[in-house]
């Protein structure tokens, strides 16, 4: 059996990996225009800012690929055509398939601005995105960043560490307020400010315009304000693409439409990561999911589905992370920013606005629904299964030293959190455990 | 390679040296000027004075330089521009430093003359004059290249220590665990050696070794020499003499095992060592070159075992004609009771990793089955040639061993390689590939210790800044992505790796001793 994987992104490649585990035999090749090898696309701003070079976001060395016979094909598919199950190269030349995994990833959003495609516009989401960055970069003076979300802040982050000037245009009222609750959202403003960012709120681009050579030269703002820059960043978000639907009985909403084992409405064609959109999420959850994780969890799912032994995905207890300049930022638990009703949240902001925890809590059953934690690590395994065992708040704080990641010698504050929580409830609830791994077993009963 | 050249066509980090930067550096010039001026032999006169200008200079404009640095900006992860700048990503600065400090312990070692060192009786010259004064305050006696070189040694890591505590203010694990470095370094690596030979002086003493009472063998490879024994034995070096050797032995076999046991290896390696203190400090620039490669990892294990088993075999080699030398005097441990100590402590280490299946489960059989036979084999050779008389309990003479093993290892490999190299191999080559401590903490640290770097579930997002920034050269991400945990011998839990994850994905810890709960998560 030939299985061809479209994409070379973690969705595909984690595909591949767990084919060749599962079956010695099956024949897998990987395509990908982008580059030869996986790399982290996560880590691109890393290559940017020098924290790494490009060899340094390849997850394997590059003779992994051939000693499990994936075969990497660095070509660009032009197209499909599903009824001779086979892929059209851009050269015309085609490659058969038994079965073809889409994991296309995602392409950033261009919402009709005037001056778009200029000179100098773009989003960051490929290598070539990369490429064309930091050929922008050279004699740069000042940069606009458009659309407050994690690749906006990035960007900002990437050009502020080359120290070009930036300002970074957010529509919102506060930074990507829109997921994170007021007070998290607040500590990000500060910190772009802190770093000498100029932060626009409630700032929309209206146009770009352009100088005699094609290249952009300012910005405006819907509210008229005219800013000089010769680079424009825009990251308002990414799409799903689907451009090999084209011409295909493929059925797409904004992704790929796929069913729980990951199947497209065409035989034999699936699809992974941030190109598939579910038919069905779980209440509450986007039926698309463009982070890593997806495609880290989907991976493994699909390569028993497609070795004949179908498997369903089912979305897993949300979990996120990401960093905002210097605050690391991790959320266990899917939830509403604001409290719904029958939920509350404690909130625990640090004096120094860097480091803050809030755990969401149903104010009926008392079970923890969710934390979200700024410049804090918890560990992941007993916050996920705190979420799932719906332990009550009192039993969460009495034991939260475990959930307690951090490195050693840090400050804890277990006990301010806990104090906030008593003054909030009038309850007494008093810490129970130590921070340590053993406690962490023996709360695990192992 | 073809892109990365694309990539930096546009001096992508531009440097944003500021005033005060440019200060410190020429404070530390000033310096540097000094040491060369005297260096070619000038600064006769006021050389005391000279000596305090030059050495404050490094250290003020050192500190300026690192206090503009890092303190008038954010606290945070400062990498920006690592790979863009010269100095750390192996440009014609990296090349130029290697050059240089190769240089310097070429000198050093082989013609300490350059440096000014006299001999035959003639007094210093040079640069090693212009430390005579400070030789003279601390233990009367004037400088020695080493001297000199202890000096340097200290200062670097008490300069560079402030600069790297200051560069992760944030991390309380990094400022505490290089205060710990610095402390160790000023005052048993420098200070006390020299306050003890300064003792030498007065009526109560004549003949107190010199002592680092840190070091430890095997990396102390010197320590069971006959002179060291015998100076330690000495009636001139009252009891001090004999409580080194006391403690010496303790460390081995008592508190090493101990602190490896509950900590790891870093108790020692990123705590206490001065290599490593000089690799936390000085070497930090170049931690990030170290190479990742599986290759590198095969050839570190055959390279680091190689050195502990010959520095093992040569120690025993070394104590036996010493025992030959000195036939009829009585020490506490007879020579019988020490060759079948010896044997029973090896026959003892295989036996475990024989019958110990379960603990050795990740080591494959036929690499068990050579460590045993390797075991096996020197216990036999060493009782063999006991029980038949020979006079030399390894084939050969115990004494030109000693020698090219203090050429090869001691100098060659910890010194001109070691330090020499850390801007082109990265701060940590001695203790990845030549340490015998490293490697004898590194196989307990392996089998026997609670010690592990925990994984964070499978939040890991592959970006590769803990691997990159691994001084050792261990691939974390590899593990780290898979959501197992880090059992690594060769980790000195320095805990940059976790330092520099962006999603708090790693934590150093020590847990339970099972090779379940180390390797996976929870």
């Amino acid at each position: 059996m030939h299985i061809v994987i479209i994409g070379n992104g973690i969705a595909g490649i984690t595909t591949a990996r767990h084919l060749r585990k599962l079956d010695p035999d099956v024949r897998i090749s990987v395509i990908s225009a982008e580059t030869e090898h996986f790399f982290s696309r996560t880590a691109l701003m890393y290559i940017y800012m020098g924290h790494m070079k490009y060899e340094h976001t390849k997850p394997y060395e590059d003779h992994f690929w051939a000693k499990n016979r994936i075969e990497l094909i660095n070509k660009h598919v032009s197209r499909l055509d599903p009824d001779s199950k086979a892929v059209v190269f851009s050269d015309d030349s085609r490659m058969l398939y038994d079965k073809l995994v889409l994991a296309t990833g995602s392409a950033s959003n261009r919402f009709g601005w005037p001056g778009q495609y200029l000179d100098g516009v773009q989003g960051l989401y490929s290598y070539q995105d990369l490429l064309t960055l930091e050929q922008w970069s050279a004699g740069l003076k000042h940069a606009v960043i458009v659309g407050g979300g994690l690749i906006g802040i990035e960007l900002v982050e990437m050009l502020h560490s080359r120290h070009i000037p930036v300002t970074f245009l957010v529509r919102e009222k506060s930074f990507w307020d829109g997921v994170m609750p007021a007070e998290e959202s607040r500590m990000v403003n500060e910190e772009i400010r802190r770093n000498g960012v100029d932060l626009r709120l409630s700032s929309e681009l209206k146009e770009i315009l352009s100088d005699e050579h094609g290249r952009a030269r300012a910005v405006v703002t819907t509210d008229g304000e005219e800013i000089a820059c010769q680079f424009v960043g825009l990251t308002a978000g990414v799409h799903p693409r689907i451009e090999l639907a084209d011409g295909t009985a493929i059925e797409t909403g904004r992704g790929f439409l796929v069913d729980e084992y990951l199947e497209t409405s065409v035989k034999d064609i699936y699809a992974a990561g941030d190109c598939a959109e579910l038919r069905q999420s779980i209440p509450g959850r986007s039926t698309i999911e463009a982070v890593w994780y997806t495609g880290k969890h989907m991976g493994p799912v699909l390569a028993q589905s497609l070795l004949g032994e179908p498997t369903a995905y089912q979305q897993k207890t949300w979990f996120n992370s990401a960093k905002f300049m210097d605050i690391e930022w991790q959320t266990y638990g899917f939830f509403p920013k604001d409290p719904q009703e029958d939920e509350a949240h404690l909130i625990w902001v640090h004096p120094d606005g860097k480091k803050s925890v809030r755990i969401v809590y149903d104010t009926s059953s008392q079970a923890v629904k969710g934390f979200n934690l700024m410049g804090v690590r918890y560990r992941g395994e007993i916050c996920l299964h705190w979420i799932d065992s719906a332990t009550p708040i009192q039993t969460v704080l009495e034991n939260l030293s475990l959930a307690n990641f951090d490195p050693e010698f840090y400050r804890q504050h277990e006990a301010d959190i806990i104090q906030q929580f008593n003054q909030q409830s009038g309850l007494n609830v008093k810490l129970k455990s130590k921070r340590s791994l053993s406690g962490v077993f023996a709360y695990f009963g192992k | 390679m073809q892109i990365e050249k694309s990539l930096s066509l546009a001096n992508p980090s531009p440097r944003n040296l500021t005033p005060g930067h440019k200060i410190g550096l020429s404070i530390v010039g000033l310096g540097l000027v000094l040491l060369l001026i005297a260096l070619f032999g000038g600064l006769r006169s006021h050389v005391g004075l000279f000596l305090a200008l030059a050495l404050s200079s490094l250290a003020v404009g050192g500190i300026t330089y690192a206090w503009f640095e890092y303190m008038n900006k954010p606290e945070g992860i400062k990498n920006n521009g690592v790979w863009h700048f010269g100095e750390s990503s192996r440009g014609t600065i990296g090349w130029v430093f290697g050059v240089v400090i190769t240089l310097f312990y070429i000198a050093l070692y082989w013609f300490p003359e350059w440096l000014g060192q006299g001999s035959a009786g003639a007094g210093n010259s040079g640069m090693v004059a212009l430390f005579d004064p400070l030789s003279i305050l601390l233990k009367g006696q004037p400088a020695s290249q080493w001297f000199v070189y202890g000096t340097f040694y200290t200062l670097a890591i008490l300069v560079l220590g402030v600069k790297f505590i200051w560069k992760y203010r944030h991390n309380r694990y990094q400022q505490i665990r290089t205060f710990s470095v610095m402390f160790f370094q000023l005052g048993f690596a420098f200070l006390i050696p020299e306050i003890l030979s300064s003792l030498n002086n007065t009526a109560s003493f004549s003949d107190i070794p010199y002592n680092d009472f840190k070091n430890m063998w095997p990396l102390n490879y010197y320590f069971f020499d006959d002179y060291n024994i015998k100076a330690m034995l000495s009636p001139g070096s009252g009891n001090l003499g004999l409580s080194m050797l006391i403690w010496g032995l303790a460390m081995v076999f008592v508190v090493s095992p101990f602190l490896t046991y509950f900590f790891g290896k870093r108790w020692y390696c990123s705590w206490v060592c001065g290599c490593g203190g000089l690799a936390e400090t000085a070497g930090d620039p170049f931690r990030q070159l170290s190479d990742k490669s599986l290759k590198a990892w095969k050839f570190e294990r055959w390279m680091i075992h190689g050195v502990l088993l010959f520095a093992v075999l040569m120690t025993v080699a070394v104590i036996y004609s010493f025992y030959q030398k000195n036939g009829n005097e009585s020490f506490w441990i007879s020579k019988d009771m020490f060759i079948w100590g010896t044997v029973t402590l090896l026959l003892g280490i295989a036996a475990a990793v024989f019958f110990m299946r379960e603990r050795f489960k990740h080591i494959k059989k036929d690499v068990r089955f050579l460590i045993v036979g390797l075991i096996v084999t020197t216990a036999g050779v060493i009782a063999i040639n006991y029980l038949s008389g020979a006079k030399h309990v390894m084939f050969v003479e115990s004494y030109p061993l000693r020698k090219w093993y203090g050429f090869f290892i001691g100098v060659t490999f910890s010194g001109v390689i070691g330090v020499g190299f850390y801007p082109l191999l990265g701060s940590r080559v001695w203790c990845r590939f030549g340490c015998p401590m490293a490697g004898l903490l590194g196989l307990q640290q392996r089998f026997f210790s609670r010690f592990r770097i925990t994984t964070n579930g499978d939040q890991c997002i592959s970006c590769g800044n803990c691997s990159t920034y691994c001084e050792m050269g261990i691939d974390v991400r590899s593990y780290a992505q898979k959501g197992q945990n880090i059992v690594r011998a060769s980790c000195v839990g320095c805990g940059i790796c976790a330092a520099v994850c962006p999603r708090g994905v790693l934590r150093l810890e020590n847990g339970p001793n099972t090779d379940e709960s180390r390797m996976e998560s929870i």
